[in-house]
């Protein structure tokens, strides 16, 4: 499995490609939601939802061989796009890996720019979500 | 003879700009208009020449102030067509003029068990403000219901008439559909049973004439800068005979007569509700652009954007997909529309990045939204300086996007 780092310096060259064309980059986003894997329809409900997000998010994390195993959907394509850009880096890993990821992906492919202000205020309250489960999963372990 | 759309772009200089590498197509309208050069320039020519606090000031700078500040106040009660200057209150827009009445009209005249009524086509601003006063009081809010397209259900209306009724608060033109509702008759029928009537201005103000005296209603509540004017500020009309049985909103300076430390007697209208003091540079500044509406004229406005809304809802109904949303047979130049399966925010985001501005969610109609079924929408809404060839490029980017997603 690729480090956190190399799996972002993908996410960095992608999104080089697309260059300044924010057409196309909004539809690689949104195509990009397609890879998230089906959401359980029953934990589709209210306390599984992000807040602070201008779209609904839904988020849930379970442990799978000491990893985390995150699972997400949202109503709008974009949202999903950008939490699949997330999972492709976080899911699947170690919770100190993910509580001390450091997400420079997020800066370097420009994502303020892309996204806009108001979303970026959605986009933060999901990583603080993602390491908030993963807090969560390395208590239990840890007790 | 139609306008010159070219001439009065160039009057907006915020217009000439490319967003995204593409050039700005500013459909957002109905959140704010932008404003010409002549309302830059007399906000900037106040704060170079005449800053000074008005009312009060033994100078030369506070007496040009404070005339400016009330010549604005004259332009607006012929704007509207008041009886007079002193029936027009400066706040800082539609939602806080809606709350001084909410909140001084609740302290006389709304009793436990009375009756306010609003429709279901309201925004947020005109449903909070009256659901805590029914809180406070023990009152009862009433919805006028709404057809599918959009209107509301006049029968329904006169039905929740009664001597109960204390206060009928209803938009003129709705800012999520465009919606113009049948205010005259409204008032009518209100009146008939005693209530008064508050009109929400922010959208008509800025698309259809106003005459308040006409009308009849007992209020108007409208904000500057849907107006082409600044952001900050509105102004609430109140008929003098209503305003002076009313008691003051807030306390401070400007609105009192005399204070001692015992007691305290208040100004005159239109002073008596405006504590403080004032935001002098907007309102001298808004005299611009109401001047900037009279030079065009309503009518030749409304022609114009009346044009662009069918001009409009002709070409979007040609993409597959296309779901307007709102088709009342009266409506201001409001476009309100999902595409097929996608979300509004979705259409919004790919519209941005095609240097369309569009506003997209519940437009802060939430109970509107939840009678129509829907999310929300996306919503393009038309001013003078907007022009057919950027309606075309709406249509376009909607038939690239409605084409990707549908593939």
């Amino acid at each position: 499995m690729s480090s956190i780092q190399e799996v972002q310096d993908e996410i960095v060259s992608e999104f080089e490609i697309l260059g300044d064309d924010k057409e196309s980059t909004i539809y690689y986003i949104m195509e990009l939601g397609g890879s998230l894997e089906d959401f359980p329809e029953n934990e589709r409900i209210e306390e599984n939802t992000i807040k602070g997000c201008q779209s609904k998010v839904w988020l849930i994390a379970d442990e799978k061989d000491g990893k985390v195993h995150f699972q997400a959907d949202s109503n709008t394509d974009i949202t999903k796009g950008l939490i699949s850009l997330l999972l492709r880096v976080l899911n699947y890993r170690s919770p100190e890996e993910i509580i001390k990821a450091e997400l420079n992906f997020v800066e370097r492919i420009g994502m303020g720019s892309i996204i806009g202000s108001q979303r970026s205020n959605g986009f933060a309250s999901m990583i603080k979500q993602i390491k908030l489960y993963a807090l969560a999963i390395q208590t239990k372990q840890n007790a | 003879m139609g306008l010159d759309i070219e001439k009065i772009r160039g009057l907006f200089p915020v217009l000439h700009q490319e967003v995204h590498g593409k050039p700005l197509v500013y459909f957002d309208n109905a959140a704010t208009t932008q404003k010409p050069q002549a309302v830059l320039d007399a906000l900037t020519n106040y704060y170079q020449h005449d800053n000074s606090n008005i009312h009060r000031g033994a100078h030369a700078l506070a007496d040009r102030a404070t005339r400016y500040f009330e010549e604005t106040r004259e332009a607006i009660q012929h704007f509207i067509n008041a009886r007079e200057a002193a029936e027009v209150i400066f706040t800082k827009g539609t939602t806080e003029g809606i709350n001084l009445v909410a909140s001084t009209f609740r302290r006389k005249f709304v009793e436990k068990g009375d009756e306010i009524i609003i429709s279901t086509l309201e925004h947020h601003s005109n449903i909070v403000p009256w659901q805590m006063l029914c809180e406070e009081k023990g009152a009862i809010l009433k919805v006028i219901p709404i057809n599918e397209a959009g209107e509301i259900l006049f029968e329904e209306f006169e039905k929740l008439l009664s001597p109960k009724t204390k206060l009928v608060s209803i938009v003129h033109a709705s800012n999520a559909l465009g919606t113009i509702n049948p205010v005259k008759q409204v008032i009518d029928a209100a009146h008939a049973v005693g209530a008064k009537v508050l009109l929400d201005g922010a959208q008509s103000s800025s698309h259809l004439n106003i005459d308040v005296q006409e009308l009849d209603c007992d209020f108007f509540a409208f904000s500057a800068h849907k107006l082409y004017g600044p952001t900050g500020l509105g102004c609430l009309y109140g008929k003098r005979e209503v305003f002076e049985t009313m008691p003051p909103y807030q306390g401070g300076g400007e609105m009192i007569k005399e204070v001692t430390f015992e007691k305290t007697t208040y100004n005159e209208i239109p002073f008596k509700f405006e504590a403080g003091t004032p935001n002098i540079g907007d309102v001298i500044a808004f005299k611009a652009a109401i001047d900037f509406i009279n030079e065009l004229g309503k009518d030749a406005i409304r022609a114009h954007e009346d044009e662009l809304l069918s001009y409009a809802n002709e070409q979007l109904s040609q993409i597959k997909g296309f779901l307007p949303v709102g088709t009342a047979k009266e409506k201001v130049s409001v476009l309100s529309f999902n595409i097929n399966a996608m979300h509004p925010y979705d259409v919004g985001m790919m519209l941005d990045a095609n240097g369309i501005a569009v506003r997209t969610g519940h437009h802060c109609t939430q109970p509107l939204m939840k009678r129509l079924g829907l999310e929300g929408t996306v919503r393009a809404s038309f001013s003078v300086y907007n022009s057919k060839s950027e309606i075309d490029k709406l249509a376009e980017g909607l038939s690239r996007i409605a084409r990707i997603k549908n593939k």
